[in-house]
């Protein structure tokens, strides 16, 4: 975007011309749509003094994030989406019909919006009447024919203050004597609307009676202008000879003077035998290039074929803007679509419209009506990443930007890894939302690296089942042991168990880590206990330490939790003899508190035999 | 019917119907909305119009912005208190009484309660709140649980540490006894009579500990309560009974955000999902949801359109068919048109249904079909 570059350079120039005058130098940099500019400690003149550590961001004056806009994405985004589902194997039929019909959702969205904003709309404007002939030209793709009465209703919807106009006559108290109302008569008349333009020229014939017969002359003319109905049993040819012949009608008129007493009657009786030079001269009337352009097809060459429209477009320009005038960009792009330079079309409209939503829509439509060839595609996928960028600049809308980027050939997942990791994770709620999208694409890695962050969080905030919670979703192994030493770290310390709601609560979650395993295991050896369930403590704090999975710091806790158990007479030893000593014979152990196991170990034993050998006897 | 849309530029995170008064049949009109994940975020009350406008049934107004007023954070829950008073819960940790004005003119702050959830040395948002006036209750991501009175400037009591894990929703059951959902899949009953600070009962699925972010109770019935959690999964428990739940319902494929029951009418249900969908559940026969929930359901969702959605699997419609043919059936709908952005919030009152989406849409039902009281 050269042009927003020029700006905001300048502005940046501003500031620096403003702030070198006060001894300030500026520094800055380009980020996606906006700019950071930060104070440096250079100066110019003067002795140094300490910078301000802070940034700005300079934003372009249009703001992205107005509601009227952010209207617009939303409803874009969601006929977006509804585009991408069509399925390829629909028959192309079918699927054209569908298409035309997201061109017309995608403009009554624009036309939304133009109604909401009334002012600063001719950007809008031009966009929904490029929109609208692409939709003709390419997307319904009319042929001969139906062309020009889609033409017609383009123009006709671009040129409304006609009605306005027509409504004002009519309303009035004598409509004939209305300033305008010669100029609605015409006007009706070049926009082809016959029949209204007869319903406002009766409001005339009433009053004069001896003239009647010229009107009623004009009417006939008007009533018998022929039409052509696509769904109707008439061929083209057929057509073309009735309108010929129609044609001729009008033209003997002219010849016989029949309109020579009214030259109203006769100006329009010029157009409608397509009398150029009566043509430019309501020029007023017309306003644009391409509105004389319909009328002149329409009454000089009806069933005008797509492949001919170009050469009567130039010319109309041409015409109509006469040889001083340079056309406008506007002028260029509607040209190129007359010439079915699609290529152009949109190369044009990207540089001369600055507004990527427009040009990454319609490009996306197109591309499903296969109309863009494969060296447009790069097109297309830059195209949408400007618009990415473009959309990047108002935060709320990332939800949004990941369709887009689920759509965009070659980098689009790409783009969505970095992009998503940058979404800042105010409340879980938000980081859920932004896990599920990433799960629902297969991202592990950053399912991971968010999990984590947010499970860091929570540590530091003391949220040990929280914490828990992102461990078990991101199946992070290493992090849920890293809480497990923390709950058992706070044990040591505190001698007690804090949350016990989880511990106790642990399910299959438990499996998650071997330390976490443990952790479950040995808060149920202390409820065992608590209950009186002394040998079935006792077998589970054996199974424990067989398994070998109690972290060795705790080892010696575990074997001075065993102490007052082997006390207890339920309590078998032969396995725990064996685990004991492989126990003393691996760790540097404290020495009373060797001392007191082999003790405790001693008489354990000798209950064991003193029991069995009372058994036997 | 298709539900009126309308785009009001903030992503929305609450929609409640105001309350009518009591007794008086009439459909609600005015809603609010609270947003999130803006800049500045707004609580705003909106209004449908007049409901005598047209005589054939069509309504086609979109809904007006009456007035609204800046909210310090995201608006995590909202709740009406009475007719004109409304709390709402924040992302900064702190509750707030809103004042609606008479007429709906202007929307003011009556109280806030500001870090009432908060840790050592940062904010912890708030992620829910209930209320049976004149008492409140909300609850954290700092696990604590706080009972307020709305005329009172001091909180009544706070449960501290009341949960290890995030407290995701809670609702009453009774007049002194609520029930929260925390994010390792437990529902837990507080009863506040009691001194003690550990929860009366502990009830939680048998499987995964899967978060649960929603709950319901049954208007009538107090003992069976609605759950919804990250999976999706619709689960009815009756939470005088055991561990586990009676119904285990696939209702979504992501995360469902709000469960209800239809206020005066218990056989319907209806949920919201962060899938984009948003589905009432009713019963086809003559028994009640209870007794049918009671038997222990499992089905799958089924559309009531002739014209398949978006992503809508036929094997699961034509599986539906061949396989049940008994009279008891549950059945969803699926409310929106097609498929949106996530459906963050829903409620409905009488015939009206409201929700709203992550689209920045507003969906509004003002007589929803196959529905009669």
């Amino acid at each position: 975007e050269p042009l927003m570059r020029n700006i905001l350079m300048t502005e940046a120039r501003l500031y620096e011309y403003i702030y070198i005058y006060q001894t300030k130098h500026l520094g800055f940099e380009w980020g996606p749509g906006d700019l950071l500019v930060y104070e440096t400690n250079y100066k110019l003149q003067g002795p140094r003094s300490a910078s301000s550590p802070s940034v700005h961001v300079v934003r372009r004056d249009e703001d992205i994030c107005s509601p009227i806009l952010r209207k617009l994405f939303n409803e874009s985004h969601l006929i977006f989406v509804g585009l991408q589902k069509i399925k390829e194997d629909v028959p192309s039929k079918n699927k054209k019909s569908q298409f035309v019909s997201i061109s017309k959702n995608y403009r009554s969205v624009i036309r939304a919006c133009m109604e909401e904003l009334q002012q600063n709309v001719s950007i809008l404007l031009a966009i929904e009447l490029i929109w609208n002939l692409c939709e003709v030209l390419f997307i319904d793709a009319a042929p001969a024919g139906s062309l020009l009465l889609h033409l017609l209703d383009w123009v006709r919807l671009h040129k409304s203050d006609v009605d306005t106009r027509a409504r004002e006559v009519l309303q009035s108290d004598s409509p004939a004597q209305h300033q305008s109302y010669w100029d609605v008569v015409i006007s009706l008349v070049l926009q082809g609307r016959t029949d209204e333009a007869r319903q406002v020229l009766s409001k005339q014939a009433s009053l004069r009676a001896e003239s009647s017969s010229v009107f009623k002359r004009m009417d006939v003319l008007l009533q018998n202008m022929p039409i052509f109905n696509p769904a109707g049993t008439q061929t083209l040819t057929e057509f073309d000879v009735k309108w010929r012949h129609w044609h001729e009608e009008c033209d003997r008129c002219l010849q016989d003077n029949t309109f020579a007493s009214n030259r109203h009657l006769e100006t329009i009786c010029k157009i409608l035998v397509g009398d150029e030079d009566t043509l430019l001269e309501q020029r007023e009337l017309l306003s644009t290039w391409y509105h004389f352009l319909v009328t002149r097809l329409l009454f000089t060459h009806p069933t005008i074929k797509p492949p001919d429209l170009h050469y009567y477009a130039q010319s109309s320009m041409n015409m109509f803007l006469g040889p001083r005038a340079s056309p406008e960009p506007l002028d260029i792009i509607l040209l190129s679509a007359f010439e079915f330079d699609l290529h152009q079309v949109i190369k044009d409209c990207s540089i001369a419209l600055n507004n990527w939503w427009f040009v990454a829509h319609l490009t996306d439509l197109l591309d499903h009506c296969k109309l863009l060839q494969s060296h447009n595609l790069q097109c297309v996928s830059h195209i949408r990443s400007s618009y990415l960028s473009y959309m990047h600049v108002c935060v709320s809308l990332w939800q949004l930007a990941v369709d887009y980027f689920d759509h965009c050939p070659e980098f689009g997942r790409v783009y969505l890894e970095l992009q998503i990791e940058r979404v800042p994770l105010d409340t879980e709620r938000k980081a859920i939302k932004v896990l599920r999208i990433c799960e629902d694409r297969q991202m592990s890695e950053q399912v991971r690296s968010i999990c984590k962050i947010m499970a860091k969080r929570a540590l530091r905030n003391n949220r040990l089942g929280s914490a828990l919670s992102w461990s078990i979703r991101a199946k992070d192994a290493a992090f849920a042991t890293l809480i497990s030493e923390r709950f058992l770290q706070d044990y040591s310390n505190k001698g007690f168990f804090t949350d016990l709601d989880l511990l106790d609560n642990l399910g299959p979650a438990m499996l998650l880590s071997d330390r976490l395993t443990f952790l479950g295991k040995y808060r149920e050896f202390h409820r065992l206990y608590g209950e009186k369930r002394f040998s079935e403590a006792a077998r589970l704090l054996l199974s424990l330490m067989t398994a070998k999975i109690a972290p060795r710091s705790l080892w010696m806790t575990l074997l001075t939790d065993a102490l007052p158990l082997l006390e207890q007479k339920e309590v078998k030893t032969a396995n725990s003899l064996s685990c004991f000593s492989s126990v003393f014979q691996d760790e540097d152990i404290e020495s009373t508190k060797t001392e007191l196991l082999r003790l405790a170990l001693a008489r354990n034993l000798a209950m064991a035999i003193v029991k069995e050998g009372t058994i036997e006897t | 019917m298709d539900p009126t849309a309308k785009y009001i530029s903030q992503k929305i995170s609450r929609t409640r119907w105001r309350p009518v008064p009591a007794g008086l049949l009439q459909q609600p009109e005015v809603f609010a909305a609270g947003s999130w994940d803006n800049e500045s975020n707004r609580v705003s009350i909106w209004s449908l119009g007049d409901d005598d406008s047209d005589t054939d049934g069509e309504f086609d107004e979109e809904p007006r912005l009456l007035c609204d007023s800046e909210h310090d954070g995201d608006v995590t829950d909202l709740q009406f208190l009475d007719g004109d008073r409304l709390v709402s819960a924040s992302s900064s940790g702190a509750v707030a009484i809103l004042k609606l004005q008479p007429d709906c003119q202007a929307l003011s702050l009556a109280h806030v309660w500001e870090r009432a959830h908060r840790y050592s040395c940062d904010n912890a948002p708030c992620t829910a709140v209930v209320c049976r006036s004149p008492e409140l209750v909300s609850v954290g991501e700092d696990g604590r649980v706080i009972l307020y009175k709305a005329d009172q400037t001091e909180v009544v009591r706070v449960i501290e540490n009341a949960d290890s894990s995030t407290i995701h929703a809670v609702t009453f059951l009774r007049t002194t006894e609520v029930l929260t959902v925390n994010s390792i899949g437990q529902l837990k009953m507080w009863d506040f009579r009691q001194q003690s600070d550990s929860p009366a009962q502990i009830l939680s699925l048998t499987g995964d500990r899967v978060p649960l972010h929603c709950v319901d109770k049954h208007p009538n019935q107090q003992h069976i309560v609605a759950t919804g959690g990250q999976d999706g999964m619709l689960c009815i428990w009756d939470v005088r009974q055991g561990n586990t739940p009676f119904s285990l319902i696939e209702a979504h494929s992501a995360e469902m955000w709000e469960v209800h029951f239809h206020p005066s009418n218990p056989n319907h249900l209806f949920t919201c999902s962060e899938d984009g969908s948003l589905l009432h559940w009713e019963t086809t026969s003559g028994s009640d949801m209870s007794t049918l929930l009671q038997r222990g359901w499992n089905s799958r969702v089924v559309s009531h359109s002739g014209v398949p959605l978006a992503g809508e699997d036929d094997s699961v419609v034509s599986s539906w068919l061949a396989g049940d043919s008994s009279k008891n059936r549950l059945e969803a709908t699926h409310m929106l048109p097609s498929q949106t952005l996530s459906v963050n919030s829903l409620d409905v009152l009488e015939q009206c249904l409201v929700c709203g989406t992550d689209g920045e849409a507003v969906y509004v039902h003002r007589q929803l079909p196959n529905f009669s009281i």
